[in-house]
């Protein structure tokens, strides 16, 4: 790899220990990936949290060796100075409010608001959503990132037009300290062109069917970059969150494009700039039936957990969850999570969506959800979500059954306690 | 299937991804791998719920598989395979991706890519394995046909 004196005086250490690990780890990335240079990033993304009970031991000897080991792949503990560039932190494991009702012990909770004391005054921005899109970190076109989180990754790409691989957390914690990450991939325009073209011949509209194209295309797809054309109607900032989760859950798609809506191409023949179709699918009926029978994988219609807001809920999405429970209350037997960025939830609160949503027995949390932070309500047997992803995961990471179907249907179940869902 | 004798190895040749030299037995998948969601970071196991590994450990096994997807983690659950002392041998995989390659970089193993033949229709779960990074050599030694016989 190829670095400009700059680069090079971090990595001999002029500029401290902390940032020559930071290059270290770069160059070893970098040359892993066949990378030739470096790139500039003013905009990172990543996880700095330290709230899981396996970083115990290294918390104990202090937020300078997590970030070192977890953050740089350093042994060595060095000295973790501010951020070089705007940073903001993804989501956590644990609700600064709720980590109570996750059946969190209050030690990690503590230790998390420790980690964030500590890192948020070395200009780690305390977003603590999976969407930062939501909340003001919106990149404009062209915009090289350092990102994680494949369903902010994926939006990030498609829909607004900037560019970041998906990073992890030791390469977005060497670009926060020294504003770069490697030039390969998606930051590379040629590598930005479509690969495979999807029909879609179903009549996709709802957040529901935006979700199981997205997990069918993803598994036949998975790592390229679809190109989709057919009867999709107009979607919204919902609809591709939920469209690029699924996608990069079921795959690992970074980027795909919708011609005419999407930045880069107006057209099919600009998606691909000319480069070659590797295959050709369609989305129909049975890929559609499909697609909700891998994501289904319960089978006793009794639900004791809904979780709703993965990726986390927009404001609009917390607020038709709010008016589907007004005046009701929850099933005795069932525990109901909606999930929001800690910004939106203020909103939320100010409306009266919290209150409502309480009031019917229902959670609003924050920071977190159950596929990161691994907890769902003592006892869960069955779970149901209208997210895509938390329906992939869930069942992995849990072992618990999920049911997957509409928002209307998950209320339904947190009211009755019984799935009544299904696919037309 | 190679049709080669099971006393002489198979060389592949690839690049090196990360350096360093190691050898065991092989475990293949034709799945691609979740880190996040995908492994359980204690044991060194495949937990995803339809991968054709669920529930088995790739801990001391070179590992060999298409790539990496899912979720950003993907490092991150790696690296801990590697503090918790369950992590591959080394990892031979096909498709490069940012992910594949930090995850290679943090498991600190010897890893290679990019090599001559396809690695997941050369080599077979229990193949002796030898992997040179640095030279970009991948060495495989066939299970003996009596061996597969018995299982």
């Amino acid at each position: 790899m190829k670095l400009t004196a700059a680069e090079q005086a971090m990595y001999d250490g002029k500029e401290g220990p902390a940032k020559q690990k930071a290059m270290d780890l770069l160059m070893r990335y970098g040359e892993a990936l066949g990378a030739e240079r470096l790139v500039e990033t003013n905009n990172v993304a990543g996880a700095f949290n330290a709230s899981t009970p396996s970083v115990r031991a290294l918390v104990a000897k202090g937020f300078d060796a997590v970030y070192s080991e977890l953050n740089l792949d350093s042994a060595d503990v060095v000295p973790v100075p501010k951020m070089a560039v705007p940073t903001c932190q993804l989501i956590t494991g644990i609700d600064n409010d709720n980590w109570r009702i996750q059946g969190i012990p209050d030690e990690l909770a503590d230790q998390q608001k420790k980690a964030e004391k500590h890192f948020g005054a070395l200009g780690i921005n305390m977003f603590a959503t999976c969407t930062p899109y939501q909340v003001g970190n919106v990149p404009v076109k062209g915009e090289h990132c350092a990102w994680m989180e494949s369903s902010a990754v994926i939006y990030c790409n498609s829909v607004l037009g900037a560019r970041t691989n998906t990073e992890g957390k030791e390469s977005t914690g060497a670009a926060a300290l020294t504003g770069r990450i490697p030039y390969w991939g998606y930051h590379i325009p040629e590598n930005r062109r479509g690969t495979h073209l999807v029909h879609v011949d179903i009549d996709v509209d709802d957040i529901r069917d935006w979700g199981l194209l997205g997990y069918w295309i993803g598994e036949i797809v998975q790592e390229d970059v679809p190109v989709l054309t057919g009867n999709m109607r107009q979607p919204s900032l919902i609809k591709l969150k939920h469209f690029g989760a699924a996608a990069a859950s079921s795959g690992g798609v970074e980027m795909y494009h919708i011609p005419g809506i999407t930045p880069e191409a107006n057209t099919v023949d600009d998606a691909f700039g000319g480069s070659k179709i590797v295959e050709t699918l369609r989305f129909g009926a049975a890929e559609r039936k499909l697609a909700y029978a891998n994501l289904n994988c319960a089978t006793d219609r009794d639900v004791d957990f809904v979780m709703l807001g993965c990726p986390h809920n927009s404001i609009d999405q917390v607020a038709l969850i709010a008016l589907l429970l007004e005046g009701k209350t929850l099933s005795a037997n069932t525990q109901l999570w909606v999930h929001t960025p800690r910004a939106l939830r203020e909103v939320a609160e100010r409306n009266g969506y919290v209150k409502m949503i309480t009031d019917a027995g229902g959670v609003v949390m924050s920071d977190t959800c159950p596929a990161i932070s691994r907890y769902a309500p003592k006892g869960t047997r069955v779970i149901a979500t209208d997210s895509a992803k938390q329906a992939h995961y869930l069942p992995a990471i849990l072992g618990i059954p999920v049911w997957f179907g509409t928002v209307r249907e998950c209320v339904e179940a947190a009211l009755t306690g019984k799935w009544n869902g299904g696919l037309q | 299937m190679t049709d080669t004798g099971s006393n002489s190895a198979i060389v592949l040749h690839g690049r090196k991804v990360v350096g360093g030299v190691a050898e065991g037995e092989a475990l293949v998948t034709h799945d691609t791998i979740s880190g996040w969601g995908g492994i359980n970071e204690r044991e060194g196991t495949v937990i995803e719920r339809r991968h054709e590994l669920r529930g088995v450990s790739f801990k001391d096994k070179i590992l060999v598989f298409p790539g990496a997807k899912g979720s950003s983690g993907y490092s991150a659950y790696f690296h801990m395979t590697r503090l918790n002392g369950v992590n591959p041998r080394a990892m031979i995989f096909v498709k490069m991706t940012t992910k594949a390659a930090l995850g290679a970089v943090v498991t600190r193993a010897p890893a290679v890519t990019d090599l001559d033949q396809d690695p997941l229709s050369v080599i077979e779960t229990g193949d002796w394995v030898k992997v040179d990074a640095d030279r970009g050599i991948v060495e495989v030694t066939k299970r003996p046909a009596s061996a597969q016989a018995a299982e």
